[in-house]
Formats: C-alpha cells, structure tokens, sequence
C-alpha cells in the first residue's frame, strides 16, 4: 500500500453545522497516546479540520491566564476555537485581530460535556491566519464539494464509519447535503453581484 | 464479454508458447471454481494458473503476460504488473547481495524508477547510459515506491536512441495546512559537497561549523483528501513569499532571533490555497512552480456539486 510510511492526518473539510453535530469521539487503538477522532455524521473519521470563515467575536474567557475564545462563522453556522498557553500563535493572532475579519484555522476536534450533559464540540487550533475572501469562497465551494462526496458514499457497503455513524447518532445526512448544496447556491448569486459591481472589468475582459 | 471469458483468454494466450490450452478450456475450469466451489475470482485466476504452471514446468516469474504494455515509468502505480519499457540505464549502483546481478535506475521522459536483475534469471548485463527496450519487467512496490523486476523472460534489445531522462515531475495542489521545523531561515553545512541543515549550529556528519544561510520552506498541502509534503528551496521561497534570504537575515538580526523569519512566513501563507510542480524526490515535491488558484467558479462549483 502507498502511504505505509508515517502519515500526518488529513484536515476534513466540514461545514460548521455537521461539525457542531459531531460529539461521539473515538479511538482506533486501545494506546492511551492513540489520535481521537471525532465521528462526522456524514460517516467520517476526523483528527484534524480546516476551514475558513468570519471572525464575528473573540473574548478572553480565561481565569489566571489568557484562554482566547473566537466564533467564526461559515455559511451554515458557529465555529468555536479556544486558545491558550499550549497554542500560543493562535492565541496571540487572536488577541491581535479585530473582528470581522476572514480567517483560516487548521486544528483538532476536541468535545466537552456540559453540566446539563449535552456535548459540546470546539476547535483547538494548530494554526489561525488572516485570508481574503477569495480563499473563503474557495474553502466553501471544497466543504460543500467534500461534504456531497460524503453523503454519496454513505450507503456504500463496507463504509465503516457511516455504519458507526448510523450507530451513534439520530441524524440524517440528507439535511448537511441540503445545507451544502444551499452555501454553494448562495456563493454562486453572491458571484452573479459582484460581478454586476466590477461591470469596468468585465467589460475589459474579452469572453474567455 | 464475460469477466470469466476475458480471464480465461488471458491466461490461454499467457501460455500460448509452452502449452495448447483453448481459452474455452480454461473457461471451463475457472467456472468451475467459481460457481460450483464459490472461489473468488482472483483466487481462482490463480489456482488455474498455478495448475498450467506445473502442467508446462514453468516458474512463475517465466510467465509472459500476453503482450505486456509498454508503459512510462512514472505511470507505474500499481505492483505485480508485468509490462514493457523503453529506457535508459541511468545508472547502476552496488548490488548488497550475491542474489543481486545489477541494481540501479532507468529513466525515460516521465522520470526515473529503480531496476533489479536477479542471478539466477542469467540475463545479459546492461551498461550505463544506454538505451533499451525492455519487455515482460514486473512491477514491485515497497513503502509505496515503485521498482521493476527484470526476469527470465526478459526481452532486452539494445536500441539506438538518445532518451531524455524526465524529473518525476508532479503538480499538487490544496491548503498549506502546516510549516514544519527547519523552514524559513536556517544554517547548512559549508563543508564540500555536504548541504545538511544544521541543528543548533552543528551537523550531524561535521560537527560545529560556521554555516552557511539559506532559506527554505517545508509545508504541507492538503486537499481534505490527501496531504502532500513539499518544499520550497530559496528561489521559490524568495519567489512565493517576497522576501530575500538578505532581508531575512535582517529580520533575524533585529529580533536577536532567526525563528521570526519562519513565523512572519507563516502568518502570510498558512491556510492560502497552492498548487505547486516540480520533481518528487521520495514523499517529498520539490516546487519548482508556485501559484494561488485564485477566484473559484462558483457557478462551475455548483454545477459540479449537484452532479455528485
């Protein structure tokens, strides 16, 4: 098999709304020191995420120290990252930014349950950085290119983790397929404007 | 055509020199194994096989494909293929084993791929630089690279060409997701021949030295599907990040600190889209091309996304 050598793990591409769903985390070894993975209702493992979207708010929620909390928004909901001193890039790209600001995290998956023992999924992050939207719109268009992929496969015999999926969760993976295909629907009537805006462009720009 | 009959002709026309076997012959016992036995396909591909082996007294590795297809190297991705080539010896290294007749690489315009002949396949021994045509190899694959097997049944022609010898090249493309340690301003080992990026000033094969600066990206590219490892070497860093191995070394000196070079290269590249080419050297693409995608067709996308 290609890929026997040591692998880093692949960052999902998720829109926020499956990614809010996805509080059953599992191991795939009993080694204490074995990645987590959070369960993607779609029916895919994930170790690590990227995702690109608006930083509406940020607020230091920590005690004794800095413990930075940022919500970034995607076209279906509420990412949220927290940052402290084990993550000081990110922590400090997020003491310095000034919200609205388009940003791209890259960062794991981590679930905690809270006192009325819902749980709660959040992102600690590898890494935040500033983008324009251009890589915005891009990431969009790949979340919803990847999430469709995943909900295709999901009733393929032998698909492991929608089978865990099914198992775990009461979700149906049609609505993040709804919820996909209506973030591409509105990038591409937002592309329709934007053109309408930049008409001395278009107007240099013969038809390719 | 039934998936049956194709394997059936296969092998009856695999055996074709050394034995009179009907493609309706063998039909007739893989069927049997199939249907009657329940034995899958591939196992029962196999069992016939073995059988018409010992039936013609024939090793496994003598057995031609019928008419093996000439491929590029680079295109090789999958093992125990047999196939045909048209190559140069690049070069031939030193066989670790008495088994070993000659080892070394073959090249032809898609790249270059490891070669072995064995001893015992008593082969003719080729010469470096020269061109071939190579029939019935078989492909072998270890930690997902790939080499090709030279065998009894070898057909070696020697042919009067010159074959520019390709640069595995690849074009990759995603997230630059991750900037790993020893990227962005760093220190090699001046000594000759030796360009080993130095670890706290000393090199693992010359000790302390003086060192010498360079630039460099290592990254990671992820496209949610796959992660490729890339690097930049000082030109495309310079190219990709606009700054100059001189105007890192100032930003070095004014922070008493040579990590802020990689750190400053980070928050401009980190999470920006790339797609990159250049020759792969092991796990590794070495871009000699960079450039950002730019604007995504949103309609294009959507069309693409209702079609899944």
């Amino acid at each position: 098999m290609s890929g026997s050598a040591p692998t880093r793990e692949v960052a999902r591409r998720v829109f926020a709304r499956e990614f809010n769903d996805a509080g059953y985390t599992f191991k795939e070894s009993d080694d204490e020191r074995a990645p987590v993975y959070s369960l993607l209702p779609t029916g895919e493992s994930a170790n690590r995420v990227f995702f690109v979207g608006t930083l509406t708010e940020k607020e230091d929620v920590g005690d004794d120290s800095e413990y930075w909390q940022g919500r970034i928004v995607d076209p279906t909901g509420t990412f949220f990252v927290y940052a402290g001193q084990y993550q000081p890039e990110a922590a400090s790209t997020l003491r310095d930014l000034e919200p609205p600001a388009y940003v791209a995290v890259v960062g794991k998956p981590r679930t905690y349950e809270t006192d009325d023992g819902s749980i709660n999924v959040s992102v600690r992050p590898e890494s935040i950085t500033v983008v324009d939207a251009t890589v915005r719109d891009r990431w969009v268009a790949e979340a919803a290119e990847r999430t469709l992929e995943r909900v295709a496969r999901f009733d393929d015999e032998g698909n492991e983790y929608a089978r865990m999926a099914e198992e775990e969760y009461d979700l149906d993976p049609e609505t993040y397929k709804a919820a996909a295909l209506s973030a591409l629907e509105e990038l591409a009537s937002e592309g329709t404007e934007s053109d309408a805006g930049d008409a001395t462009d278009s107007a240099d720009a013969p038809e390719a | 055509m039934s998936e049956l009959r194709q394997h059936a002709e296969e092998i009856a026309e695999q055996f074709s020199d050394q034995l009179d076997v009907s493609p309706d012959e063998v039909e007739e016992r893989l069927e049997n194994l199939v249907t009657e036995y329940r034995v899958p396909v591939d196992e029962a591909r196999r069992s016939v096989i073995n059988s018409y082996l010992d039936d013609a007294g024939m090793e496994r590795e003598e057995l031609g494909r019928g008419g093996s297809e000439e491929v590029r190297v680079n295109d090789i991705d999958e093992d125990e293929q047999w196939v045909d080539l048209r190559v140069e010896l690049v070069e031939l290294w030193e066989p670790r084993s008495d088994a070993i007749a000659q080892v070394g690489l073959l090249g032809d315009e898609s790249g270059t791929i490891k070669f072995v002949s064995f001893d015992t396949s008593e082969l003719p021994e080729l010469e470096e630089g020269q061109a071939y045509e190579l029939t019935n190899v078989v492909t072998d694959e270890y930690e997902g690279r790939y080499s090709v097997k030279l065998n009894r049944t070898t057909g070696i022609t020697e042919i009067d060409e010159e074959i520019e010898v390709g640069d595995n090249a690849e074009t990759v493309e995603g997230a630059l997701v991750d900037i790993q340690s020893g990227s962005g301003l760093i220190k090699r080992c001046p000594e000759e021949d030796c360009t080993r990026v130095l670890q706290n000033g000393r090199c693992s094969e010359h000790g302390q030295v003086e060192g010498e600066f360079d630039l460099r990206i290592k990254g990671v590219l992820d496209d949610g599907e796959e992660v490729h490892e890339v690097i930049f070497d000082r030109e495309a860093t310079e190219e990709l990040t606009g700054m100059t191995l001189e105007e890192a070394k100032d930003m070095a000196m004014d922070a008493l600190d040579t990590t802020v070079v990689a750190e400053d290269m980070a928050g401009d590249l980190l999470g920006r889209y790339y797609r990159v080419s250049g020759p792969t050297l092991g796990r590794y693409v070495l871009v000699n091309d960079a450039e950002e995608p730019g604007q995504i067709d949103a309609e294009a996308a959507l069309v693409k996304a209702r079609s899944i």
